[in-house]
Protein backbone atom coordinates (compact mmCIF):
# COMPACT_ATOMS: atom_id res chain seq x y z
CA UNK A 1 0.00 0.00 0.00
CA UNK A 2 1.28 3.39 -1.01
CA UNK A 3 0.54 6.37 1.28
CA UNK A 4 -0.25 9.42 -0.80
CA UNK A 5 -0.92 11.85 2.03
CA UNK A 6 -1.21 11.75 5.80
CA UNK A 7 -2.34 14.89 7.58
CA UNK A 8 -3.79 15.95 10.91
CA UNK A 9 -6.70 18.36 10.49
CA UNK A 10 -6.84 20.65 13.53
CA UNK A 11 -10.01 20.97 15.56
CA UNK A 12 -12.65 23.16 13.84
CA UNK A 13 -10.73 23.33 10.54
CA UNK A 14 -11.65 22.56 6.91
CA UNK A 15 -9.80 20.21 4.55
CA UNK A 16 -10.16 19.04 0.96
CA UNK A 17 -8.52 16.60 -1.42
CA UNK A 18 -9.17 14.84 -4.70
CA UNK A 19 -9.32 11.06 -4.62
CA UNK A 20 -8.66 9.10 -7.78
CA UNK A 21 -10.84 6.07 -8.43
CA UNK A 22 -9.54 3.16 -6.37
CA UNK A 23 -7.82 5.29 -3.76
CA UNK A 24 -8.90 4.99 -0.14
CA UNK A 25 -9.40 7.80 2.34
CA UNK A 26 -9.17 6.87 6.00
CA UNK A 27 -10.71 9.35 8.42
CA UNK A 28 -9.50 8.80 11.98
CA UNK A 29 -11.34 10.17 15.00
CA UNK A 30 -8.19 10.62 17.08
CA UNK A 31 -9.70 11.45 20.45
CA UNK A 32 -13.30 10.09 20.06
CA UNK A 33 -16.77 11.56 19.55
CA UNK A 34 -15.69 13.97 16.81
CA UNK A 35 -18.19 14.59 14.00
CA UNK A 36 -16.59 14.91 10.56
CA UNK A 37 -18.83 16.56 7.97
CA UNK A 38 -18.06 15.65 4.36
CA UNK A 39 -19.22 16.71 0.88
CA UNK A 40 -18.41 14.76 -2.29
CA UNK A 41 -18.31 15.88 -5.93
CA UNK A 42 -17.43 14.24 -9.22
CA UNK A 43 -13.98 15.77 -9.70
CA UNK A 44 -14.63 16.29 -13.42
CA UNK A 45 -18.14 17.78 -13.18
CA UNK A 46 -19.00 19.11 -9.76
CA UNK A 47 -22.71 19.46 -10.61
CA UNK A 48 -22.73 15.70 -10.10
CA UNK A 49 -22.48 15.39 -6.33
CA UNK A 50 -23.36 13.25 -3.37
CA UNK A 51 -27.09 12.74 -2.82
CA UNK A 52 -28.05 11.77 0.72
CA UNK A 53 -31.65 11.03 -0.22
CA UNK A 54 -30.81 8.72 -3.12
CA UNK A 55 -28.21 6.99 -0.97
CA UNK A 56 -30.65 6.47 1.92
CA UNK A 57 -33.41 5.28 -0.43
CA UNK A 58 -31.04 2.66 -1.82
CA UNK A 59 -29.90 1.68 1.66
CA UNK A 60 -33.50 1.41 2.88
CA UNK A 61 -34.53 -0.66 -0.15
CA UNK A 62 -31.70 -3.05 0.71
CA UNK A 63 -32.96 -3.35 4.29
CA UNK A 64 -30.07 -1.39 5.71
CA UNK A 65 -30.22 1.15 8.54
CA UNK A 66 -30.48 4.91 8.32
CA UNK A 67 -26.89 5.12 9.52
CA UNK A 68 -24.18 4.62 6.95
CA UNK A 69 -21.68 1.89 7.81
CA UNK A 70 -19.59 -0.91 6.41
CA UNK A 71 -20.74 -1.72 2.88
CA UNK A 72 -22.72 1.48 2.36
CA UNK A 73 -22.42 2.89 -1.15
CA UNK A 74 -22.56 6.67 -1.42
CA UNK A 75 -24.53 7.58 -4.54
CA UNK A 76 -24.43 10.72 -6.64
CA UNK A 77 -27.43 12.68 -7.90
CA UNK A 78 -27.02 10.57 -11.05
CA UNK A 79 -27.33 7.38 -8.98
CA UNK A 80 -23.75 6.46 -9.63
CA UNK A 81 -21.53 5.02 -6.89
CA UNK A 82 -19.08 7.67 -5.69
CA UNK A 83 -17.53 5.92 -2.71
CA UNK A 84 -17.92 2.69 -0.74
CA UNK A 85 -17.39 2.28 2.99
CA UNK A 86 -14.82 -0.53 3.03
CA UNK A 87 -13.87 -0.44 6.73
CA UNK A 88 -15.61 1.04 9.73
CA UNK A 89 -15.04 0.78 13.47
CA UNK A 90 -18.04 2.91 14.42
CA UNK A 91 -21.23 2.06 12.52
CA UNK A 92 -22.93 5.36 13.27
CA UNK A 93 -22.55 7.82 10.42
CA UNK A 94 -25.44 10.21 9.86
CA UNK A 95 -26.59 11.52 6.51
CA UNK A 96 -30.04 12.86 7.45
CA UNK A 97 -29.33 15.91 9.56
CA UNK A 98 -27.03 18.01 7.38
CA UNK A 99 -24.25 20.36 8.44
CA UNK A 100 -24.43 23.08 11.06
CA UNK A 101 -24.48 26.72 10.00
CA UNK A 102 -24.42 30.09 11.73
CA UNK A 103 -27.97 30.72 10.51
CA UNK A 104 -29.45 27.41 11.59
CA UNK A 105 -27.70 27.82 14.92
CA UNK A 106 -29.69 31.00 15.53
CA UNK A 107 -32.91 29.00 15.22
CA UNK A 108 -31.82 25.94 17.11
CA UNK A 109 -29.71 27.45 19.87
CA UNK A 110 -30.65 31.14 19.94
CA UNK A 111 -29.41 34.26 18.19
CA UNK A 112 -26.56 34.58 20.68
CA UNK A 113 -24.84 31.69 18.83
CA UNK A 114 -24.72 33.45 15.44
CA UNK A 115 -21.03 34.31 15.59
CA UNK A 116 -19.69 30.87 16.38
CA UNK A 117 -17.72 28.82 13.84
CA UNK A 118 -19.81 26.29 11.90
CA UNK A 119 -19.41 23.60 9.27
CA UNK A 120 -21.04 25.53 6.46
CA UNK A 121 -18.54 28.38 7.03
CA UNK A 122 -15.79 25.80 6.63
CA UNK A 123 -17.43 24.34 3.54
CA UNK A 124 -17.95 27.71 1.87
CA UNK A 125 -14.32 28.60 2.51
CA UNK A 126 -13.17 25.36 0.93
CA UNK A 127 -15.71 25.45 -1.93
CA UNK A 128 -14.38 28.86 -2.89
CA UNK A 129 -11.00 27.34 -3.67
CA UNK A 130 -12.67 25.29 -6.41
CA UNK A 131 -14.76 28.09 -7.85
CA UNK A 132 -17.91 26.91 -6.12
CA UNK A 133 -20.30 28.59 -3.71
CA UNK A 134 -23.46 28.19 -1.69
CA UNK A 135 -25.49 26.72 -4.57
CA UNK A 136 -23.04 23.83 -4.50
CA UNK A 137 -23.49 23.24 -0.80
CA UNK A 138 -25.75 20.21 -0.77
CA UNK A 139 -26.33 17.18 1.40
CA UNK A 140 -23.42 15.78 3.33
CA UNK A 141 -22.34 12.84 5.45
CA UNK A 142 -21.63 13.35 9.15
CA UNK A 143 -19.10 10.68 9.98
CA UNK A 144 -19.05 9.56 13.64
CA UNK A 145 -22.21 11.60 14.31
CA UNK A 146 -25.01 9.83 16.15
CA UNK A 147 -28.41 11.09 15.00
CA UNK A 148 -31.12 8.64 15.95
CA UNK A 149 -34.53 8.86 14.26
CA UNK A 150 -36.81 7.35 16.86
CA UNK A 151 -40.06 5.44 16.16
CA UNK A 152 -42.04 8.45 17.41
CA UNK A 153 -40.31 10.59 14.77
CA UNK A 154 -37.98 12.41 17.15
CA UNK A 155 -34.65 13.30 15.57
CA UNK A 156 -31.89 14.37 17.94
CA UNK A 157 -28.13 14.59 18.05
CA UNK A 158 -26.97 12.17 20.72
CA UNK A 159 -23.58 11.50 22.24
CA UNK A 160 -21.18 10.04 19.69
CA UNK A 161 -20.10 6.44 20.17
CA UNK A 162 -16.77 6.45 18.34
CA UNK A 163 -13.72 5.50 20.36
CA UNK A 164 -10.25 7.11 20.29
CA UNK A 165 -8.57 6.06 17.06
CA UNK A 166 -11.82 4.92 15.49
CA UNK A 167 -11.82 5.16 11.71
CA UNK A 168 -13.79 4.79 8.53
CA UNK A 169 -12.30 3.88 5.13
CA UNK A 170 -13.86 5.23 1.94
CA UNK A 171 -12.87 3.77 -1.41
CA UNK A 172 -13.38 6.11 -4.34
CA UNK A 173 -15.45 4.56 -7.15
CA UNK A 174 -14.84 7.58 -9.41
CA UNK A 175 -12.50 10.54 -9.21
CA UNK A 176 -13.98 12.42 -6.26
CA UNK A 177 -13.40 15.83 -4.77
CA UNK A 178 -13.82 15.50 -1.00
CA UNK A 179 -14.48 18.50 1.23
CA UNK A 180 -14.35 18.07 4.97
CA UNK A 181 -15.28 20.22 7.92
CA UNK A 182 -13.86 19.00 11.20
CA UNK A 183 -17.03 20.03 12.99
CA UNK A 184 -16.65 23.02 15.33
CA UNK A 185 -20.11 22.73 16.90
CA UNK A 186 -20.26 22.95 20.71
CA UNK A 187 -23.98 23.57 21.10
CA UNK A 188 -24.91 19.89 20.75
CA UNK A 189 -23.17 16.61 21.65
CA UNK A 190 -21.81 15.81 18.16
CA UNK A 191 -18.26 16.60 19.28
CA UNK A 192 -18.56 15.73 22.95
CA UNK A 193 -18.86 19.52 23.43
CA UNK A 194 -15.11 19.73 22.78
CA UNK A 195 -13.91 19.73 19.14
CA UNK A 196 -10.71 17.73 18.59
CA UNK A 197 -8.28 17.02 15.71
CA UNK A 198 -8.74 14.27 13.15
CA UNK A 199 -6.25 12.52 10.89
CA UNK A 200 -6.78 11.78 7.21
CA UNK A 201 -4.72 9.26 5.27
CA UNK A 202 -5.07 8.74 1.53
CA UNK A 203 -3.60 5.56 0.12
CA UNK A 204 -3.68 3.32 -2.90
CA UNK A 205 -2.94 -0.35 -3.35
CA UNK B 1 -22.05 38.96 28.31
CA UNK B 2 -22.09 35.17 28.00
CA UNK B 3 -18.88 34.00 26.31
CA UNK B 4 -20.26 31.15 24.23
CA UNK B 5 -16.82 30.23 22.95
CA UNK B 6 -15.53 29.82 26.47
CA UNK B 7 -17.98 27.57 28.29
CA UNK B 8 -17.01 24.20 29.72
CA UNK B 9 -18.29 20.99 28.10
CA UNK B 10 -20.61 20.56 31.08
CA UNK B 11 -22.09 24.01 30.55
CA UNK B 12 -22.64 23.37 26.83
CA UNK B 13 -24.30 20.06 27.66
CA UNK B 14 -26.63 21.72 30.14
CA UNK B 15 -27.72 24.24 27.47
CA UNK B 16 -28.40 21.47 24.94
CA UNK B 17 -30.28 19.26 27.38
CA UNK B 18 -32.51 22.16 28.40
CA UNK B 19 -33.44 22.75 24.73
CA UNK B 20 -34.05 19.04 24.21
CA UNK B 21 -36.24 18.81 27.31
CA UNK B 22 -38.32 21.75 26.09
CA UNK B 23 -38.78 20.14 22.68
CA UNK B 24 -39.84 16.84 24.27
CA UNK B 25 -42.30 18.62 26.55
CA UNK B 26 -43.88 20.37 23.56
CA UNK B 27 -44.09 17.11 21.61
CA UNK B 28 -45.84 15.46 24.55
CA UNK B 29 -48.56 18.10 24.77
CA UNK B 30 -49.51 19.22 21.26
CA UNK B 31 -51.87 22.21 21.18
CA UNK B 32 -55.36 21.97 19.66
CA UNK B 33 -55.19 22.52 15.92
CA UNK B 34 -56.83 25.48 14.24
CA UNK B 35 -59.90 24.73 12.15
CA UNK B 36 -59.35 24.23 8.42
CA UNK B 37 -60.77 27.26 6.68
CA UNK B 38 -62.84 27.37 3.53
CA UNK B 39 -61.08 29.11 0.67
CA UNK B 40 -62.94 32.29 -0.34
CA UNK B 41 -63.67 32.19 -4.07
CA UNK B 42 -62.43 35.72 -4.59
CA UNK B 43 -59.04 34.84 -3.08
CA UNK B 44 -58.25 32.06 -5.57
CA UNK B 45 -55.30 32.77 -7.85
CA UNK B 46 -54.99 29.45 -9.60
CA UNK B 47 -56.43 25.95 -9.61
CA UNK B 48 -54.71 23.13 -11.39
CA UNK B 49 -54.63 19.36 -11.68
CA UNK B 50 -51.25 17.65 -12.18
CA UNK B 51 -51.64 14.40 -14.15
CA UNK B 52 -49.78 11.32 -12.94
CA UNK B 53 -46.06 11.67 -13.62
CA UNK B 54 -46.13 15.40 -14.33
CA UNK B 55 -45.06 18.50 -12.44
CA UNK B 56 -45.65 22.23 -12.14
CA UNK B 57 -43.33 25.18 -11.53
CA UNK B 58 -45.30 27.90 -9.75
CA UNK B 59 -44.59 31.20 -8.03
CA UNK B 60 -46.00 31.99 -4.62
CA UNK B 61 -45.97 35.45 -3.12
CA UNK B 62 -45.34 35.93 0.57
CA UNK B 63 -48.69 35.29 2.22
CA UNK B 64 -50.06 33.09 -0.56
CA UNK B 65 -51.26 29.64 0.44
CA UNK B 66 -51.22 26.48 -1.65
CA UNK B 67 -53.67 23.74 -0.71
CA UNK B 68 -52.62 20.45 -2.27
CA UNK B 69 -55.01 17.52 -2.43
CA UNK B 70 -54.58 13.93 -3.45
CA UNK B 71 -58.01 12.72 -4.54
CA UNK B 72 -57.05 9.14 -5.42
CA UNK B 73 -54.37 8.53 -2.78
CA UNK B 74 -51.37 8.41 -5.09
CA UNK B 75 -48.29 7.45 -3.03
CA UNK B 76 -46.37 10.70 -2.83
CA UNK B 77 -45.68 14.07 -4.44
CA UNK B 78 -42.26 15.74 -4.37
CA UNK B 79 -41.85 19.40 -3.41
CA UNK B 80 -38.89 21.76 -3.60
CA UNK B 81 -38.73 25.47 -2.84
CA UNK B 82 -36.44 28.39 -3.68
CA UNK B 83 -36.47 31.95 -2.39
CA UNK B 84 -37.66 33.77 -5.52
CA UNK B 85 -35.64 36.86 -4.54
CA UNK B 86 -32.36 34.92 -4.10
CA UNK B 87 -32.33 31.47 -5.62
CA UNK B 88 -29.20 30.47 -3.69
CA UNK B 89 -31.53 30.20 -0.70
CA UNK B 90 -33.59 27.01 -0.90
CA UNK B 91 -35.37 24.29 1.02
CA UNK B 92 -33.09 22.51 3.46
CA UNK B 93 -34.35 19.04 4.28
CA UNK B 94 -31.86 18.40 7.08
CA UNK B 95 -32.43 21.70 8.85
CA UNK B 96 -36.20 21.27 8.59
CA UNK B 97 -36.14 18.10 10.67
CA UNK B 98 -33.18 19.00 12.87
CA UNK B 99 -34.38 22.46 13.89
CA UNK B 100 -37.80 21.08 14.85
CA UNK B 101 -36.45 17.97 16.58
CA UNK B 102 -38.76 15.74 14.55
CA UNK B 103 -39.29 14.06 11.20
CA UNK B 104 -43.08 14.26 11.66
CA UNK B 105 -44.13 17.28 9.64
CA UNK B 106 -47.74 18.33 10.06
CA UNK B 107 -49.87 21.36 10.95
CA UNK B 108 -47.81 23.96 12.79
CA UNK B 109 -44.46 22.73 11.50
CA UNK B 110 -42.29 24.79 9.16
CA UNK B 111 -40.22 24.27 6.04
CA UNK B 112 -36.82 25.90 6.61
CA UNK B 113 -34.30 27.27 4.14
CA UNK B 114 -30.55 26.87 4.40
CA UNK B 115 -30.44 30.38 5.87
CA UNK B 116 -32.37 29.63 9.06
CA UNK B 117 -35.49 31.26 7.62
CA UNK B 118 -39.02 29.94 7.41
CA UNK B 119 -39.90 29.45 3.74
CA UNK B 120 -43.37 28.06 4.31
CA UNK B 121 -45.63 26.99 7.16
CA UNK B 122 -47.85 23.93 7.21
CA UNK B 123 -51.16 25.63 7.94
CA UNK B 124 -53.42 22.62 7.43
CA UNK B 125 -52.88 18.90 7.03
CA UNK B 126 -55.06 15.81 6.90
CA UNK B 127 -52.23 13.81 8.53
CA UNK B 128 -51.11 11.55 5.70
CA UNK B 129 -47.44 12.07 6.61
CA UNK B 130 -44.67 13.87 4.74
CA UNK B 131 -41.09 12.68 4.42
CA UNK B 132 -38.04 14.94 4.32
CA UNK B 133 -35.45 12.17 4.74
CA UNK B 134 -35.78 10.07 1.57
CA UNK B 135 -37.39 12.57 -0.80
CA UNK B 136 -38.22 12.02 -4.47
CA UNK B 137 -38.02 8.89 -6.57
CA UNK B 138 -35.58 8.52 -9.44
CA UNK B 139 -34.98 6.28 -12.45
CA UNK B 140 -34.02 3.56 -9.96
CA UNK B 141 -37.69 3.17 -9.00
CA UNK B 142 -39.42 4.65 -12.06
CA UNK B 143 -37.41 2.93 -14.78
CA UNK B 144 -37.98 4.66 -18.10
CA UNK B 145 -41.11 6.40 -16.76
CA UNK B 146 -41.24 9.94 -15.45
CA UNK B 147 -39.59 10.40 -12.07
CA UNK B 148 -39.41 12.95 -9.29
CA UNK B 149 -35.74 13.80 -9.57
CA UNK B 150 -35.99 14.71 -13.22
CA UNK B 151 -39.31 16.52 -12.73
CA UNK B 152 -37.77 18.72 -10.03
CA UNK B 153 -34.91 19.51 -12.40
CA UNK B 154 -37.35 20.35 -15.18
CA UNK B 155 -39.27 22.63 -12.83
CA UNK B 156 -35.97 24.22 -11.79
CA UNK B 157 -35.17 24.80 -15.45
CA UNK B 158 -38.39 26.80 -15.82
CA UNK B 159 -36.92 29.25 -13.32
CA UNK B 160 -33.58 29.31 -15.13
CA UNK B 161 -31.98 26.89 -12.68
CA UNK B 162 -30.04 23.65 -13.12
CA UNK B 163 -29.44 20.38 -11.28
CA UNK B 164 -26.93 22.34 -9.19
CA UNK B 165 -29.92 24.09 -7.62
CA UNK B 166 -31.95 21.03 -6.67
CA UNK B 167 -31.19 19.64 -3.25
CA UNK B 168 -32.86 17.12 -0.94
CA UNK B 169 -36.62 17.64 -1.17
CA UNK B 170 -39.83 16.93 0.70
CA UNK B 171 -42.07 14.04 -0.33
CA UNK B 172 -45.66 14.94 0.50
CA UNK B 173 -48.29 12.27 1.24
CA UNK B 174 -45.51 9.87 2.24
CA UNK B 175 -45.69 8.18 5.62
CA UNK B 176 -42.32 6.82 6.71
CA UNK B 177 -41.39 5.55 10.13
CA UNK B 178 -38.35 4.00 11.71
CA UNK B 179 -38.06 1.05 14.07
CA UNK B 180 -35.84 0.51 17.10
CA UNK B 181 -33.34 -1.31 14.89
CA UNK B 182 -32.84 1.85 12.82
CA UNK B 183 -34.66 0.79 9.67
CA UNK B 184 -37.13 2.75 7.57
CA UNK B 185 -40.65 1.49 6.94
CA UNK B 186 -43.15 2.70 4.36
CA UNK B 187 -46.59 2.82 5.97
CA UNK B 188 -48.74 2.46 2.88
CA UNK B 189 -50.34 4.80 0.41
CA UNK B 190 -52.23 7.81 1.78
CA UNK B 191 -56.01 7.80 1.99
CA UNK B 192 -57.99 9.31 -0.86
CA UNK B 193 -58.47 13.04 -0.47
CA UNK B 194 -55.38 13.53 1.66
CA UNK B 195 -54.62 17.24 1.89
CA UNK B 196 -51.83 19.54 2.99
CA UNK B 197 -51.69 23.32 2.88
CA UNK B 198 -48.57 25.47 2.88
CA UNK B 199 -48.39 29.23 3.38
CA UNK B 200 -45.49 31.02 1.73
CA UNK B 201 -43.58 33.11 4.28
CA UNK B 202 -41.32 34.57 1.59
CA UNK B 203 -41.65 34.92 -2.18
CA UNK B 204 -41.13 31.44 -3.54
CA UNK B 205 -40.44 29.45 -6.64
CA UNK B 206 -42.04 26.07 -6.03
CA UNK B 207 -41.60 22.77 -7.85
CA UNK B 208 -44.32 20.17 -7.28
CA UNK B 209 -44.02 16.74 -8.89
CA UNK B 210 -46.73 14.10 -9.01
CA UNK B 211 -44.41 11.14 -8.57
CA UNK B 212 -44.31 8.42 -5.90
CA UNK B 213 -42.15 8.09 -2.83
CA UNK B 214 -39.07 5.92 -3.50
CA UNK B 215 -40.13 3.30 -0.93
CA UNK B 216 -43.77 3.13 -2.04
CA UNK B 217 -43.20 0.22 -4.38
CA UNK B 218 -45.04 2.13 -7.11
CA UNK B 219 -43.12 2.87 -10.29
CA UNK B 220 -45.68 5.49 -11.33
CA UNK B 221 -48.28 7.78 -9.78
CA UNK B 222 -51.74 6.27 -9.47
CA UNK B 223 -53.82 9.43 -9.65
CA UNK B 224 -53.72 13.18 -10.08
CA UNK B 225 -52.54 15.79 -7.59
CA UNK B 226 -54.65 18.94 -7.40
CA UNK B 227 -53.83 22.31 -5.92
CA UNK B 228 -55.34 25.69 -5.29
CA UNK B 229 -53.23 28.81 -4.77
CA UNK B 230 -55.03 31.60 -2.96
CA UNK B 231 -54.23 34.94 -1.43
CA UNK B 232 -53.97 34.74 2.33
CA UNK B 233 -51.78 36.84 4.64
CA UNK B 234 -48.32 36.42 6.14
CA UNK B 235 -48.11 34.94 9.62
CA UNK B 236 -49.57 37.29 12.21
CA UNK B 237 -47.88 37.98 15.54
CA UNK B 238 -50.03 35.33 17.24
CA UNK B 239 -50.04 32.89 14.31
CA UNK B 240 -50.33 29.22 15.29
CA UNK B 241 -47.20 28.22 13.37
CA UNK B 242 -45.12 31.19 14.53
CA UNK B 243 -45.74 30.56 18.23
CA UNK B 244 -45.62 26.76 18.03
CA UNK B 245 -42.09 26.66 19.47
CA UNK B 246 -39.13 28.84 20.40
CA UNK B 247 -37.37 27.55 17.30
CA UNK B 248 -40.32 28.57 15.11
CA UNK B 249 -40.37 32.06 16.59
CA UNK B 250 -36.65 32.49 15.94
CA UNK B 251 -37.05 31.25 12.36
CA UNK B 252 -39.77 33.84 11.76
CA UNK B 253 -37.52 36.55 13.20
CA UNK B 254 -34.98 35.61 10.52
CA UNK B 255 -37.60 35.61 7.75
CA UNK B 256 -39.22 38.86 8.80
CA UNK B 257 -35.84 40.63 8.50
CA UNK B 258 -36.14 40.21 4.73
CA UNK B 259 -39.37 42.19 4.65
CA UNK B 260 -38.82 44.74 7.41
Amino acid sequence: MNIISDVVVPARAPYSATLHAGQVMRIIDLESQQAVDALFYNAHDTTERYSAQDTLAAEAAAGRKFYLGLGSVLLSNEMRPMLTVVADTCGFHDTSAGACSCESNTVRFGHETRFMQSCRENFLTELGKYGMGKRDLVSNVNFFMNVPIRPNGELTVDDGVSKPGGYVDLRAEMDVLVLISNCPQVNNPCNGFKPTPIRIIISES
Amino acid sequence: MLDLDGLTPEQYRARYEALQAAARARAATPPPLPAISNIPDDAVVKRERIPPGWYVAVRLKRGDAIRITNPAGTPGAALFLWNADDISERYNAGDTVKLQWTTKLTTGKLLFSDMGRVMASITADSGAGHDSILGANSPVQAGAGRNGRDNLRLAAAKFGLTRQDVGPCLSLFSSISTDDAGRFHYNGAPPANAMVELRAEMNLFAALSNTPHPLSGAAAATGPVEFVIYRAAPASADDFCRISSEEASRGFINTDELFA
